[in-house]
């Protein structure tokens, strides 16, 4: 739909010279363009319409810089405007001095408040935090059971077993004891989910936040909400006061326009984001990729991160010395997969390259995690000579890898020409052509 | 809230929860194009706002209002009234090709297999349909084939416990094509002639969990000839203009026959439906309004459209 809204505006501004003024005329078809953008991407009407006049001002009387063009120039006023709209206060949780600080998650049914209390409880521990869970889901079947299986999963936590309390406050209130007596600092509450219009729902939220007087209260609310995020947080937030909102199902393709609608009606930091289903699936908010992120331009940041974190950096200098001399094995090419591998899912990854999880034909090539297991295999089977010198796998050696690892002579195959194409893709890639083709986003291959 | 008369035997049916949907939205389409006024640019642009702010989506307002600002110039509208109309014609018009029902079968096993992403309310939407079926005099039997999520098998159990119709669930992990496998082959020695199949909620941009439903419904088309019979998705009311993308998705990958929106009994009005039924062509099947039992009702677009502009003076 709008994947290409650089691209739209430059064709708006193609009549515009390079070197133009920005005028209250040749920007009225820009806007229009931005704010289909942003409707498209779900961002509440009223907020798009003081974000369009907002831009409007910013960018009449702009020059035009001579490094970019006027569609470039544009976006970039946009992304930036939206950044700092998207960003302000720190995300950091503010824990107070008692013990335990309580926190409270909060949101309609089906947000995913469960699996984030857990992933946030395995943040905490990992910050060396000792973390009890209590869910006050008394009313969704088996949702308590739910927090105990998944909280079981991360060591170091606590988590209370309801005994024969049934009233949620109750629950609250004897877990806040238990926390204390075993010694933990934070209690994470995960209470039942419930419609913003629900008096008696909203009243009880009201009696937890009396009893336990919560270091924070956040706001669970799912990326893929429409125009009525606006109006969910914002009754959550005049009834009970919110300190942030963690943002759930990013790993998605949403584009997150709630995002922006939320800060703008509760003016409160999103802190963290979920991107899977995974316990570790739980990362602190960065406005400027949310900003590129609504505005469909793929998340480069996040991927150099990524890549930066996996990638041991000397191993990569090796590597390229390696490439360089084209002495890259058939071990570098697993060590690298194993890299990709513990990146993410080769998926994520590859829709964080902008440009890329746009592409449909790329859709169904998407590679298959279980196709790397078996390469992984395959190459497990070979001799240490056989990974440093290809050329000498011949049939007799084929069939026996193929079961060694458990695969056909096809696989085998197919995997070593594949390598012999990845050799050469690497050679062209570190040549300055290469590298200047990466950097135009686009890729030798 | 004073209900039109022909309208009264809807609204009892959709009781407060769709009411609520309908009166926020009538009132609002009502402020605009009713009483004394021009047809002028402030007056698209507030109807523009209604359809929008009811996650209708931007393309498709843009397109109706555009229809509608060329029907003016050639004078074939000369009053907001009228306006009314053609948006209740186009939207009832868009809707009355696929308010097609689920049918079901007297004979023979008849498969359900309830897909969607997570959190749009799969397991509470199969209660309900349960419940319905049962009480329309069939046998149904539930299978528990989210063997991913914590508790999800749990949270199934009390459903059926509640309901009164058996459940046929294995071991969390469970390779759930096992699962289905299996719970076919118990349907078919007698225990049930409706399978309802609860599967994990997953977003539709995972290949990999797309392969595994995809892996599911072969292995019931090699078991039961047409097998799954109904393949519905259920879409979140709440949900913006991705609701789209969700059911383009899952159709293309797996076929959906049918969709059952929930979370009506919200502040979302669910406009993006429009789109989809316009754009996928799918049928809607169900409105969820509400988490009691029985708060499952079958969907009718005219009965809708005239809920959504009804007049409530």
């Amino acid at each position: 739909m709008f994947e290409n809204l650089t691209e739209k505006l430059e064709g708006i501004f193609s009549k515009l010279r390079k070197r133009g003024r920005l005028d209250e005329e040749n920007i009225a078809a820009a806007l229009k363009e931005i704010r289909m953008a942003l409707l498209e991407a779900d961002v509440n009407f009223k907020v798009v319409r003081d974000f369009i006049e907002d831009i409007r001002a910013r960018a009449v009387g702009h020059e035009v810089l001579d490094s970019i063009t006027p569609g470039q120039q544009v976006v970039k006023i946009v992304y930036e405007r939206l950044a700092e709209l998207l960003g302000g206060k720190s995300s950091h949780l503010k824990l107070s001095q008692r013990f335990p600080a309580p926190l409270m998650l909060i949101g309609l049914q089906g947000c995913g408040k469960t699996t984030t209390a857990v992933k946030l409880a395995r943040l905490l521990v990992g910050q060396g935090h000792r973390v009890f869970l209590v869910s006050s889901d008394v009313y969704r079947p088996a949702a308590i059971e739910q927090l105990r299986i998944l909280g079981e999963k991360v060591e170091g936590t606590g988590i209370y077993s309801s005994g024969d309390i049934a009233d949620p406050v109750g629950i609250c209130i004897r877990a806040m004891e238990e926390a204390r007596s075993g010694g933990y600092d934070v209690l994470i509450i995960d209470t039942a989910g419930r419609l913003h219009i629900d008096d008696r729902m909203m009243d009880e939220l009201k009696r937890i936040k009396g009893a336990v007087n919560p270091a924070e209260i956040l706001l669970v609310a799912d990326a893929m909400t429409g125009q009525d995020a606006v109006n969910v947080a914002g009754r959550f937030n005049d009834l009970l006061g919110i300190d942030g909102v963690i943002m759930t199902k990013m790993d998605g393709d949403a584009r997150g326009g709630a995002a922006l609608s939320l800060k703008a009606v509760i003016g409160k930091p999103i802190k963290y984001i979920g991107v899977g289903e995974k316990l570790d699936a739980l990362e602190v908010c960065h406005p400027e990729r949310m900003a590129s992120r609504i505005l469909g331009m793929g998340d480069v940041l996040t991927l150099v991160e990524k890549a930066q974190v996996a990638v041991d950096e000397k191993r990569a200098r090796e590597l390229e010395k390696k490439i360089r001399k084209s002495e890259f094995t058939l071990e570098d090419f697993r060590d690298q997969l194993t890299q990709i591998r513990s990146m993410g899912s080769l998926q994520d990854i590859m829709g964080m390259i902008p440009g890329i999880g746009k592409v449909k034909a790329l859709k169904n090539i998407s590679p298959d995690e279980k196709e790397l297991v078996k390469v992984v295999a395959i190459i497990d089977s070979m001799t240490k000579k056989e990974r440093r010198n290809f050329q000498i796998i011949d049939g007799q050696r084929r069939k026996r890898i193929a079961k060694g690892s458990g695969t056909t002579v096809q696989d085998v195959n197919v995997l070593l020409k594949n390598y012999a194409e990845m050799r050469k893709i690497m050679k062209k890639m570190t040549t300055k052509d290469g590298m200047k083709m990466l950097r135009r986003g686009k890729l030798p291959f | 809230m004073s209900n039109a008369a022909e309208n009264r035997g809807f609204f009892e049916r959709l009781k407060a929860g769709l009411a609520r949907t309908r009166s926020s939205f009538v009132k609002n389409i009502d402020d605009i194009l009713f009483g004394e006024r021009v047809i002028d640019q402030q007056l698209f642009d507030e109807l523009e706002e209604t359809l929008i702010t009811a996650d209708v989506g931007p393309t498709f307002t843009y397109d109706l209002i555009e229809k509608m600002k060329e029907q003016v110039r050639r004078r074939e509208l000369g009053e907001p009234e009228l306006l009314k109309k053609v948006l209740r014609d186009t939207i009832a018009d868009i809707f009355g090709k696929y308010d097609t029902p689920l049918v079901i079968p007297q004979n023979g096993l008849f498969t359900i297999m309830v897909v969607g992403v997570n959190g749009t309310g799969k397991t509470t939407t199969i209660g309900k349909l349960a419940h319905l079926l049962k009480n329309n005099g069939m046998s149904v039997m539930l299978v528990a084939a989210d063997t991913f999520r914590a508790a999800a098998i749990e949270q199934l159990e009390i459903w059926s416990d509640r309901v009164g119709v058996p459940l046929f669930k294995q071991k969390i992990g469970a390779d759930p094509s096992a699962v289905v496998f299996d719970a076919i082959h118990a349907a078919r020695s007698g225990r049930a002639n409706v399978v309802i199949i609860d599967t994990a909620g997953r977003l539709h941009t995972k290949v990999n969990l797309m392969e595994e439903l995809k892996k599911m419904k072969r292995i019931m088309a090699r078991e039961v000839p047409g097998a799954p019979h109904e393949i519905l998705l259920i879409l979140d009311a709440t949900t913006g203009q991705n609701a789209i993308v969700q059911a383009k998705m899952f159709r293309d990958e797996v076929g959906v026959t049918g969709i059952i929106l929930t979370k009506l009994d919200g502040t979302a009005k669910g406009g993006v439906i429009i789109g989809i039924a316009s754009e996928l062509r799918i049928p809607i099947r169900y409105v969820g309004i509400g988490e009691r039992l029985d708060d499952l009702r079958r969907f009718e677009s005219e009965e809708f459209v005239n809920a959504l502009f009804a007049s409530d003076t």
